[in-house]
């Protein structure tokens, strides 16, 4: 609750005011039949129809108060619990913007959606209902209580009974259900996930003709949800009926003690019956109060969820950073005894004693057998993760001592797995620099050799690219990616992998303008065909985790055996040819 | 495309309502004896409660009665078991109503969240390119959600809001009928109310909807990318976007829920309008009664019009519970509308009723032209012949139209103009489901499922036994790399293989194929992300993979498909070079230029 006072606080008057105008309505509630009284009471005993119809008047302005408090009050409610449901989605939204790599690999995707939408959801209906009840619920019953205690004590010693018992029914209720309502948002989420794999893996499922395997799966996912949804129901709609009997129950027992009290004579009979009035109206707010909590056990099942999001820890950050104002100016990266490893867990490291430097404005090329650990290496340049042993130096420094702003700012990255977004293609270029000149933007993609084939779309840079960009081939998409990393204008840029999908022809191209253009710019290009990288001034072969060569082609080929063999295994080919 | 959708789900929403209503209500055909039993249950329940209360006057009675203290003490027990047997009925029907209900929604929300699902296996590759996977996620969580949460609970408060509506109606005319007539007056009125606000919340509720599906839709796909944010430090500009998103949808939000809100004070109001003028009209009527000015119509005397009064604030309780359903109603139909949207989507074309068996997988591409929307050809013209066991491979730049091919044959999309055949049929004329059966697919963009590697293997085949999925992982070179994993063939893969390196997701989906059994292989930048090395190891297990079998290659890396029987040269959609590799090096055109490195494609 406490972690939630900072989204309560910015709408206070809202949560405040919301209330406590619903308590207009409830006083009008009271008010009335009290009016409607001395109406008959005094109108009608004295004949007088002036004074009804102004006993009328009354009523009416009443009632005009009523509506205007009942419809502020909604107001206020709604607003509120809107607006604090809106900031903790922000936070929530932010929260996962803080997060490293390393804990953006911890959630799946699904669930961080479910979370960001569906919890929060909860939590703000749970929000509404608590504000617009809030006040009306009490207010009656504690109105109840004092009327009932000032007409007789001894009668009112069943609820100190009663009430107690109740609240630990409820409560054991509640303490049943909040388990299993955890247990259904856990269903929710892996059925999400799994129709949302369904969703981006549809070309396989449709081309392998495994749509009824893929429905008797989601099948049982469904049946389990539902399974478990009832299961936790099952003990909320225990409620009403055990609400129901304890109200009976109290009933009984105060018309046995007071009618033995009646009969005695200790008690009239008006007063008993006003008395069983006021226990209905007492329990009625009770069972209010208790549904609402009730509610609330599947509203904490999503709270705790979300906290996870806004709890978890940022294991990367720039927080220590000794020399923030520090930016990437030349371009130098060095590796000092690196190891690293995704999971502290794992036995092995990924990388494993890594030692080299490449000086400012250099091509190098990576290359090494599929999981060797090319893509693991370059992704501690821009710190995407931290090393697990040793340093990386950036311009002679630590990166862990840049701010990340600035670190990546200096670093460009084409990942291996890329995405544009939705928008124009101008809209995803501008990701490299927001400022950039419609000039600057077609010299970007005109060295990344996109620019002709964008002019070809008749809508030009202004072409609306669909999710994930399916609009465009697989080479464009990434000649894309690499032309919005080039509008950085980065010092050191990281090409992993990011020609795959284009042809060689074009590849060649973008290496000339890289050679011509980039002169400063250290390149580092990870690559399947020796081809994309002989030419670079120094080319580093990794195998299973460790350097095994770092030199020229030409001293490569002399010296490293399986560089020769990677050379052969695709020169012998051609020859053969 | 989403906002073409959104204009369309609005047009079509207002006259629609019935037909929501209807089709949702459909969903609950199946257990009609059980909801009629949940209503006996509601009738019964309702019926203890008047009855409970109306104990309370023979007993209080009994109480004053003119009798010994010793008779009206047993008379009082008499009683009181009388109403707690009453009561114990009253629990018992809101007991099994609630348990009955609760099974009846789950079991409909079960349906729905099936069909929906079942639906969009049967759309077409069109559908899921053209709208957002948030979005299209959205309707699962968020819409069937609020239709939940109306089935669970709004039905039978429906119901017991009406029968308490019309028990009070006979009792108030049953006590006194011209009294009553202020109250007949008064209840068009907060119908007409009621109805203006239901109305006006509607398009309201349906605008929250969507606005909830566009930030489902902008999460879903930032997060999705979100190392791209990190890598470009765009985090705060997403922030921003987010913000503006989050904004409308906070105001749609309020906009709707207060509009939905009104109901509440609104007809409260209007209930307290009727008691007032009841109580006012009532007293006039006593008085002129007492005056002699009502003639014979005077009736109403101060008892009555206590008991009158009452019952009219009685009224009032009902009309407010059926108020307070009201936002939960709204948000579900807007939630349904939005579902049945899906699920009247036209489904993947399938007229063709011929399952190919035992095919040779002689494959001819004939004539064809297409483009994805009307105004772009993608391809123009394109004719190919593959005869049985053929390696045919394309070659061309990116976007000449290489994986439009494989698109069409596969029937992802439907041709404009010419034919497909295999073994001389129509490909329109093939049983769908038979026709991706006889094709093997290796896509380009490696796509894993949630489970183990075994399993993500078997996908090709379901029925291979272990020791086959270890022989399709030995083809294509995945056996080695699997070993080393913590598990083994038992490793969990997350969702998108996020553990994986992208070559190796590339040979487990190789794997995949080579268990297949299909006479026709499309490989589409198969090995793009797969080293030399490890593609010149696996080439031995693709030369076997590819035997007897028809297949289309797609690759960039000219020497993975040089020892192709035709290759076929694309650029702009049209093809401009076709023969084997030595024919169209001997032809010095751009294949030669290409493979030379001479020229560029573009």
């Amino acid at each position: 609750m406490r972690q939630y006072w900072k989204y309560i606080r910015p709408h206070l008057l809202y949560f405040i005011f919301g209330p406590l105008l619903m308590l207009s309505e409830v006083a009008g509630e009271i008010v009335l039949p009290t009016i409607m009284a001395t109406m008959i009471d005094v109108g009608i005993a004295n004949n007088n129809i002036p004074y009804v119809i102004s006993r009328m008047a009354i009523m009416f302005g009443c009632i005009c108060v009523m509506i205007i408090g009942g419809l502020g009050g909604h107001y206020l409610s709604v607003t509120a619990s809107v607006a604090f449901s809106a900031d903790i989605r922000k936070d929530v939204f932010k929260k996962v913007q803080s997060f490293s790599f390393k804990n953006i690999d911890k959630f799946s995707t699904g669930s961080l959606v479910t979370r960001l939408t569906n919890d929060i959801t909860q939590i703000q209906n749970i929000t509404r209902m608590f504000l617009i009840m809030a006040m009306r619920s009490p207010g009656m019953l504690i109105g109840g209580i004092i009327m009932a205690l000032r007409l007789n004590r001894s009668l009112a010693a069943i609820l100190i009974i009663v009430i107690p018992l109740l609240g630990l029914t409820i409560g054991l209720l509640m303490y049943n259900a909040y388990p299993r309502f955890n247990v259904v948002q856990k269903k929710l989420d892996g059925l999400n996930s799994g129709i949302q794999e369904n969703i981006t893996n549809v070309r396989v499922i449709k081309s392998f003709v495994r749509e009824k395997f893929e429905i008797d799966k989601f099948r049982r996912a469904n049946t389990d949800l539902k399974d478990s949804t009832l299961n936790a129901m099952k003990i909320v709609i225990c409620t009403m009926p055990v609400m129901t009997l304890a109200m009976n129950i109290t009933m009984i027992m105060t018309v046995w003690n007071g009618g033995n009290l009646v009969v005695a004579g200790g008690m009239d009979v008006g007063n008993l019956t006003a008395f069983t009035t006021y226990i209905v109206q007492i329990l009625m707010s009770l069972m209010m109060v208790s549904m609402l909590f009730l509610q609330s056990s599947r509203a904490a099942a999503s709270s705790k969820r979300i906290k996870e999001v806004l709890n978890t820890v940022v294991d990367l950050t720039d927080d220590n950073s000794s020399k923030k104002d520090l930016t990437v100016e030349r371009g130098e990266v060095e590796f000092r005894n690196v190891c690293f490893k995704y999971y502290e867990s794992r036995k092995t490291n990924i990388l494993d004693n890594i030692n080299f430097k490449i000086n400012p404005g250099e091509t190098v090329g990576i290359i090494g057998a599929t999981g060797s650990g090319k893509t693991s290496l370059v992704q501690l340049i821009p710190r995407l993760y931290d090393v697990t042993q040793g340093e990386v130096l950036v311009d002679g420094v630590n990166v862990k001592d840049y701010s990340i702003r600035h670190l990546r700012d200096g670093v460009g990255m084409v990942l291996q797995k890329n995405v544009l977004f939705s928008g124009t293609i101008e809209d995803n270029l501008r990701w490299g620099d927001e400022n950039a000149t419609r000039e600057e933007i077609e010299e970007a993609a005109d060295n990344a050799q996109a620019d002709d084939f964008v002019k070809s779309f008749t809508d030009g840079y202004n072409t609306e690219l669909g999710q994930g960009g399916v609009n465009v081939s697989g080479g464009q998409k990434q000649r894309l990616c690499i032309a919005r990393a080039l509008l950085k204008k980065p010092k050191i840029l990281i090409l992993d992998d990011s020609t795959s999908a284009v042809d060689t022809a074009t590849e060649a191209k973008i290496r000339h303008a890289f050679a011509t253009t980039l002169k400063d710019t250290t390149k580092i290009i990870i690559a399947q065909r020796i081809s994309s990288i002989m030419d670079a001034d120094k080319i580093l072969v990794l195998s299973e985790g460790k350097v095994t060569g770092f030199g020229t082609h030409d001293e490569l080929i002399k010296t490293n055996d399986e560089y020769r063999d990677i050379y052969y295994s695709q020169v012998d080919e051609e020859v053969s040819a | 495309m989403p906002p073409m959708n959104e204009k369309r789900a609005d047009t079509r929403k207002p006259k629609n309502t019935k037909a929501t209503i209807k089709r949702l209500m459909s969903y609950l055909n199946e257990d009609k004896v059980k909801i009629g039993l949940a209503f006996v249950c509601v009738l019964v329940s309702s019926m203890t409660n008047l009855a409970g209360s109306y104990m309370l006057r023979p007993i209080i009675n009994n109480l004053v009665a003119d009798v010994s203290a010793a008779e009206r003490i047993s008379t009082l027990v008499v009683n009181l078991v009388k109403m707690a047997s009453i009561y114990a009925a009253g629990v018992l029907a809101a007991f099994f109503q609630a348990r009955i209900m609760i099974g009846v929604s789950q079991r409909a929300l079960l349906k729905l969240r099936g069909d929906l699902f079942e639906k969009l296996q049967d759309l077409p590759v069109r559908f899921f390119d053209t709208n957002n996977t948030g979005d299209i996620m959205s309707r699962f969580t968020n819409d069937v959600d609020t239709i939940g949460e109306m089935l669970n609970s709004t039905l039978v408060q429906i119901f017991q809001g009406i029968v308490s509506l019309i028990g009070t109606l006979i009792l108030m005319f049953y006590t006194n009928f011209w009294l009553s007539i202020v109250t007949i007056v008064v209840a068009p009125i907060m119908a007409k109310i009621g109805t203006t606000i239901a109305s006006r919340s509607r398009k309201r509720f349906s605008r929250q909807q969507a606005e909830l599906g566009k930030v489902n839709a902008y999460i879903e796909e930032i997060v999705t990318g979100q190392k791209v944010v990190k890598v470009f430090c765009h985090e705060d500009q997403v922030i921003d976007e987010f913000e503006t998103l989050n904004d409308s949808l906070k105001n749609a939000q309020i906009k709707a829920q207060f509009a939905g809100g009104m109901m509440g004070p609104s007809m409260n109001a209007m209930s307290q309008v009727n008691y007032t003028l009841t109580a006012g009209v009532g007293s006039i009527l006593v008085v002129l009664g007492r005056l002699g000015r009502m003639g014979s119509f005077s009736a109403l005397d101060i008892g009555g019009l206590t008991v009158f009064v009452n019952f009219s604030r009685q009224f009032s309780r009902p009309i407010n519970e059926l108020a307070q359903q009201l936002t939960i109603v709204m948000s579900a139909l807007a939630g349904a509308e939005r579902v049945f949207d899906v699920m009247d989507r036209e489904p993947e074309s399938d007229r063709g009723d011929i399952v190919l068996d035992n095919i040779h997988g002689d494959v001819v591409i004939d004539d064809i032209t297409f483009g994805y929307n009307p105004d772009k050809t993608i391809l123009k013209d394109v004719s190919i012949y593959a005869h049985p066991g053929q390696k045919i491979a394309l070659v061309g730049s990116t976007g000449a139209g290489k994986t439009t091919i494989t698109n069409l044959i596969t029937r992802f999309y439907d041709i404009d103009k010419g034919k497909i055949t295999i073994d001389g049929i129509d490909i329109f004329d093939i049983n769908r489901d038979s026709l991706r059966e006889n094709i093997a697919v290796v896509l380009q963009d490696t796509h894993l499922f949630t489970g183990t590697v075994m399993e993500n293997i078997r996908y090709g085949r379901l029925d291979a036994t272990d020791a086959e999925v270890r022989n399709a992982a030995v083809t294509s070179n995945a056996h080695s790399f699997i070993q080393h994993l913590p598990d083994g063939y038992d490793t969990v893969l997350e969702g998108d293989g996020s553990n994986l390196s992208q070559g190796q997701r590339q040979l487990l989906n190789i794997a995949r194929a080579a268990l297949s059994k299909a006479p026709i292989l499309i490989l589409d930048e198969a090995t793009s992300s797969v080293d030399t090395r490890t593609e010149r190891d696996i080439n031995k297990g693709m030369d076997t993979l590819m035997e007897n079998r028809t297949t289309f290659v797609i690759a960039h890396r000219l020497s993975t498909i040089r020892n192709a029987d035709a290759i076929m040269v694309l650029e702009h959609g049209v093809i401009i070079e076709r023969g084997s590799h030595e024919e169209l090096l001997a032809q010095k055109g751009r294949y030669y230029e290409l493979y030379t490195g001479l020229k560029e494609l573009d």
